[in-house]
């Protein structure tokens, strides 16, 4: 039996809806095919009390209307072709994270903040390589830390040569910690910039000056404050003419219909019901109840209700809810309901429309939300039950889980749930390892995968798909309440510390990429200094920060 | 003995001679010094003779030499204070023990923070001030001008020795930074924004001299309790120069009250426009200057509450002027301090900050007191003559770009009012584009020796003992 733990008083829901009506923070402005995010922290809008934004550092509130303007820029403004990251102060572009912030975080907040942060800049990243829109960070002052990461994720950095901004990642000298946010994996796998370079600007506090920055490759161009604003035009005018988005009519993300209450978070297309005793979520995902529509106009007709757009935000919008409010939800359960054939229809139409700019934006949209699910630090099983729908799309979602469960029902086939391939599950959806979930699934292997491509489109019943070595388990109907359950509260039962880890490792198997190692080797040795005395301990360096007392370090090297 | 004489053209205490390092650095810089001065400085004035004084040693008696020179061709020298025996840490964690005499490795970087920031005022200022000359209300003003221009070249001098000596090659960096960035130049600007504004006036001029070289000299006493001992000799010896430019502030206020109040008195009234008929300086126009001052060199100090303040002062790095003698408590570790924030409904409301990281505003207390001594000054001159009229510092927290009421809209005394109220009332706290234009029409050069513009009353005594008639300055 797991323990139940005790009822404590919920602290304020954090939620991330937000539109730019809202925003406390940037300035997002549209000139035809350009559109501008100008960072101006207002200091005393923090999202929780106790420490002030200044000098333009950010917390998860700045970071929650970064996501939204760029979801903005993607939907609604299909005519943008290039967005200029900038800051409305003269002379300070970002100086990073709050440090008072992280100093008086949980565990747990830092790396859920570090979490979606990574994500949002990869998500920037994503954008550029798969829908055509490209990245300017017009550095007009000093960068530091966070800010300077923020910028390494845009596809050029352009930094003012005033003689006295510099460009820094002071994580280390100065705080005792890393710069997680993609910084050390970015300035090496993309940018290129020496190893011994990189050590000597990741332990130098003050950071480089304009000249250094470009000599090192840590900038793309300089230019003098008088001919900055030049400069971003040209660089804007270069990068616009490698974006392959040419406009159309914008498509409005209206806000969410979500509901909350101490069961969870429901929406029209998903359904998150929280089960606090047993620790899980139950993240129910309904397939298309009406006509699916095929043609180009009526799919724009339907804007953010289109059904896998809807869908989309609102899995997205469940995950951060509960990734961010639901630190004890340990398990998630994947269920869904309705229609398979609406679902895979829906593929179909998603397939043949995928050059459309809203389709691919939609299909982008689906593909960072399931990258969420990879890097999420919860259980995930998929329960393939009767009344599914695990096709083309939604199969990513057992894809995504560790394990599957699917019902067995040899005495009635017409009931029985199944489960599909679709075209969009070899390439659509890869995970941040730039694989398709399904070759990750095995592992890299092409036997498996050859053996599959012929049912793409056919509806598998457990047999087959256990065959197939499509999911995991297959009880029938005799044993399937008893496995199912036993093997939710085992789970549940066990070190969440040890499960997040494992999990980790066996999601992504064989090649890394740059952004596995932000997922994975950055976040974990910075989850591990995390934890440490040397950065959170009553003398660790993050603890002390900015009080003038000196970290006091444990000089043994582990 | 090396073959150039090191003492003769660099004056210093610190053996330059037999320091082939520094020799090479020095030697690299010193000509871009000359080319800077000549670009950037009272360039106009490069073939007059100037009757100047000249740092050659660090005896309390004979530290400086009078003589008449060229400014192209002053000898700018590198001095230390004399060494105190078995200095200790002043202040911070490290308090007590002995004081260092190499930049320790974990503080390079704030240190050199520090000096770069101190450094860049230096020449700022020169820049500034460069146009000042042509309207010098009086020989003996234009040589206390080029005086304090030539020292503050000297101070950045001394900043130079110290990134040359301790920083290596990043220091090298450094020094030639201090040289190209210039003051108000858009595309390299000087790293503080007031040194960015032109001083195109000579009230003006006095003003930035009275509050914001104060503000330097707060600086110069606190980096003086440094650790580092040569930074804290540098630091010291500085001082002793930084006192002039005081004067040259406070004096010349002050013969602007005495030259307003004799006009007042021959007029009979203390109408301002009657007094600007007579070409003298009213003083609630004195006092809109003083404001605009005051408040903007009150941001030089920084925010109330500061980590690099508790970090600096922590690590012995930067102290409080004064440590030794005014304080008991050097550590600081578990005391408070308080101040005084907005809270946020148009009040005031008291607030507790370690002491560490009040650093700022226990620096920004003790200059203003030093504020107020001319002020008094100037008022005992004011009530003498018969009137009622008070000059006063407006409030710290008046017109503050920086801290706590930073862009929250105060009237002079500190009380928050509504943006509108202050919008509405500012043109009558600050100097009008019709009071810079008076004050610009007053600006007529005045190059006979012993004579003084009709706005400011002669000083009190001469240079170095000379009469006030004497050519302190020998135009072409």
């Amino acid at each position: 039996m797991s323990a139940v733990p005790e009822t404590k008083p919920s602290p304020p829901l954090v939620t991330y809806d937000t539109h730019p009506d809202r925003y406390l923070h940037w300035g997002l402005s549209f000139d035809g095919p350009v559109a501008t995010l100008a960072l101006d922290v207002n200091e005393d809008k923090a999202l929780k009390p106790g420490y002030k934004l200044k000098l333009n550092s950010y917390d998860l509130g700045v970071d929650i209307e970064l996501a939204d303007a760029l979801n903005r820029i993607r939907f609604e403004h299909p005519e943008v072709k290039c967005v200029v990251i900038t800051s409305a102060r003269e002379r300070m572009f970002c100086s990073g994270a709050n440090i008072y912030m992280l100093g008086q975080s949980t565990h747990a907040w830092k790396v859920n903040f570090c979490k979606f942060t990574n994500e949002t800049r990869s998500g920037i990243e994503d954008s550029s390589r798969d829908e055509g829109l490209k990245f300017l960070a017009a550095v007009n002052g000093t960068v530091a830390g966070g800010g300077y990461e923020l910028a390494l994720a845009c596809d050029e950095i352009l930094m003012i040569d005033d003689r006295s901004s510099t460009a820094s990642l002071p994580e280390l000298p100065l705080l005792g910690v890393l710069p997680g946010t993609g910084g050390l994996t970015r300035v090496t796998d993309k940018r290129r910039v020496r190893r011994d370079l990189a050590d000597v600007f990741c332990t130098t506090s003050e950071g480089v000056r304009a000249d250094r920055a470009k000599q090192w490759k840590l900038v793309d161009y300089i230019a003098k404050p008088q001919a900055f604003k030049d400069a971003v035009r040209e660089r804007v005018a270069a990068l616009s003419a490698q974006s392959t988005r040419g406009g159309g009519k914008g498509v409005t993300l209206n806000p969410l219909k979500r509901a909350i209450d101490p069961g969870g978070y429901h929406y029209d297309n998903v359904d998150a019901v929280i089960d606090r005793k047993q620790r899980t979520a139950t993240i129910t995902v309904f397939a298309p109840r009406t006509e699916v529509p095929s043609g180009i106009e009526a799919i724009h007709a339907a804007g953010d209700a289109w059904w896998p757009l809807a869908m989309a935000r609102e899995l997205d919008d469940a995950v951060l809810t509960l990734r961010t409010n639901d630190l004890e939800i340990g398990t998630w359960i994947f269920n869904t309901r309705g229609d398979m054939d609406k679902v895979l229809a829906t593929d179909a139409v998603l397939k043949a429309n995928e050059n459309d700019w809203f389709v691919r934006q939609v299909i982008g949209y689906l593909r960072r939300t399931f990258a969420r699910l990879d890097v999420s630090s919860r259980t995930m099983f998929a329960i393939i039950d009767k009344g599914s729908c695990f096709g083309g799309t939604l199969f990513e979602l057992a894809l995504a889980a560790d394990r599957s469960y699917m019902l067995q029902l040899p005495d009635d086939e017409a009931g029985a749930p199944t489960v599909a391939l679709s075209q969009l599950n070899f390439g659509a959806y890869p995970m941040v390892s730039q694989e398709a979930r399904i070759r990750a699934h095995f592992c890299g292997e092409s036997k498996p995968i050859e053996e599959i491509s012929p049912v793409i489109g056919e509806k598998l019943d457990a047999q087959d798909a256990a065959r197939l070595g499509l999911v995991t388990f297959t009880p029938d109907d005799l044993d399937w309440n008893e496995e199912v359950r036993i093997a939710i509260e085992e789970r549940a039962s066990l070190s969440p510390d040890a499960l997040t880890g494992m999990e980790a490792n066996l999601r992504f198997s064989g090649k890394e990429t740059m952004e596995t190692r932000i997922f994975g080797r950055l976040s974990a040795w910075q989850n591990w200094i995390f934890v440490r005395p040397n950065a959170v301990g009553e003398h660790g360096a993050l603890k002390v920060y900015g009080s003038g007392a000196k970290a006091k370090f444990n000089w043994e090297r582990v | 003995m090396s073959a150039i004489d090191y003492f003769e053209k660099i004056p210093n205490n610190v053996d330059l001679a037999n320091d082939r390092t520094l020799q090479r650095a020095l030697e690299h810089w010193q000509p871009r010094f000359l080319e800077w001065w000549r670009e950037m400085g009272p360039n106009d004035f490069a073939s007059a003779d100037v009757y100047l004084r000249t740092a050659v040693g660090v005896d309390a008696q004979g530290w400086a030499h009078y003589g008449t020179v060229k400014m192209p061709e002053y000898r700018w020298g590198i001095f230390l204070a004399d060494p105190v025996a078995d200095r200790t840490i002043g202040f911070g964690d490290s308090f007590g023990q002995p004081v260092w005499q190499q930049v320790p490795g974990e503080f390079r970087s704030q240190f050199r923070r520090l000096i770069v920031t101190q450094g860049d005022t230096e020449p700022a200022s020169v820049e500034q001030q460069h146009r000042l000359g042509h309207t010098c209300p009086s020989l003996y003003d234009l040589r206390n001008l080029f005086q304090i221009n030539v020292e503050e070249g000297r101070h950045l001098w001394a900043m130079v020795y110290i990134l040359h000596a301790y920083f290596g090659r990043d220091g090298r960096e450094e020094a030639e930074e201090l040289l190209a960035r210039h003051s108000g130049d858009v595309d390299k600007p000087r790293i503080l924004g007031t040194f960015n504004e032109p001083i195109e006036d000579w009230l003006s001029f006095f003003c930035f001299c009275y509050f914001t070289d104060r503000d330097g000299k707060f600086q110069l006493k606190s980096l003086a309790e440094s650790s580092f001992d040569p930074l804290a000799r540098t630091c010291r010896f500085m001082l002793t120069e930084e006192a002039h430019h005081m004067f040259v502030g406070e004096t010349g206020l002050g013969r602007i009250v005495r030259r307003t109040l004799e006009v007042m008195k021959e007029i009979g009234s203390d109408d301002p426009e009657a007094i600007r008929r007579q070409g003298a300086v009213d003083l609630p126009l004195l006092q809109r200057y003083l404001n605009f001052w005051f408040s903007s060199s009150l941001d030089l100090f920084g925010s109330e509450v500061s980590s690099n303040a508790a970090t600096t002062f922590a690590n012995g790095i930067k102290g409080r002027p004064d440590e030794t003698t005014q304080y008991q408590d050097h550590v600081c570790a578990d005391s408070t301090f308080e101040i005084e924030v907005p809270d946020g409904e148009g009040g005031v409301m008291k607030d507790t900050s370690p002491m560490r990281n009040a650093m700022n505003e226990v620096l920004r207390d003790a200059y203003i007191r030093d504020c107020e001594i001319g002020l008094k000054r100037w008022n005992m001159q004011i009530r003498r003559a018969g009137y009622n009229f008070e000059l006063k510092l407006p409030s710290n927290r008046f017109r503050r770009a920086i801290g706590a009421w930073a862009n929250i809209p105060t009237d002079l005394e500190g009380h928050p009012i509504s943006r509108e109220e202050h919008d509405r009332r500012m043109p009558g706290w600050l100097p009008s584009a019709s009071d810079r234009d008076y004050v610009k029409s007053l600006m007529q050069r005045v190059v006979e020796p012993g004579k003084m513009a009709a706005w400011i009353a002669p000083p009190e005594r001469g240079i170095n003992n000379l009469s006030l008639d004497y050519e302190y300055v020998r135009l072409d």
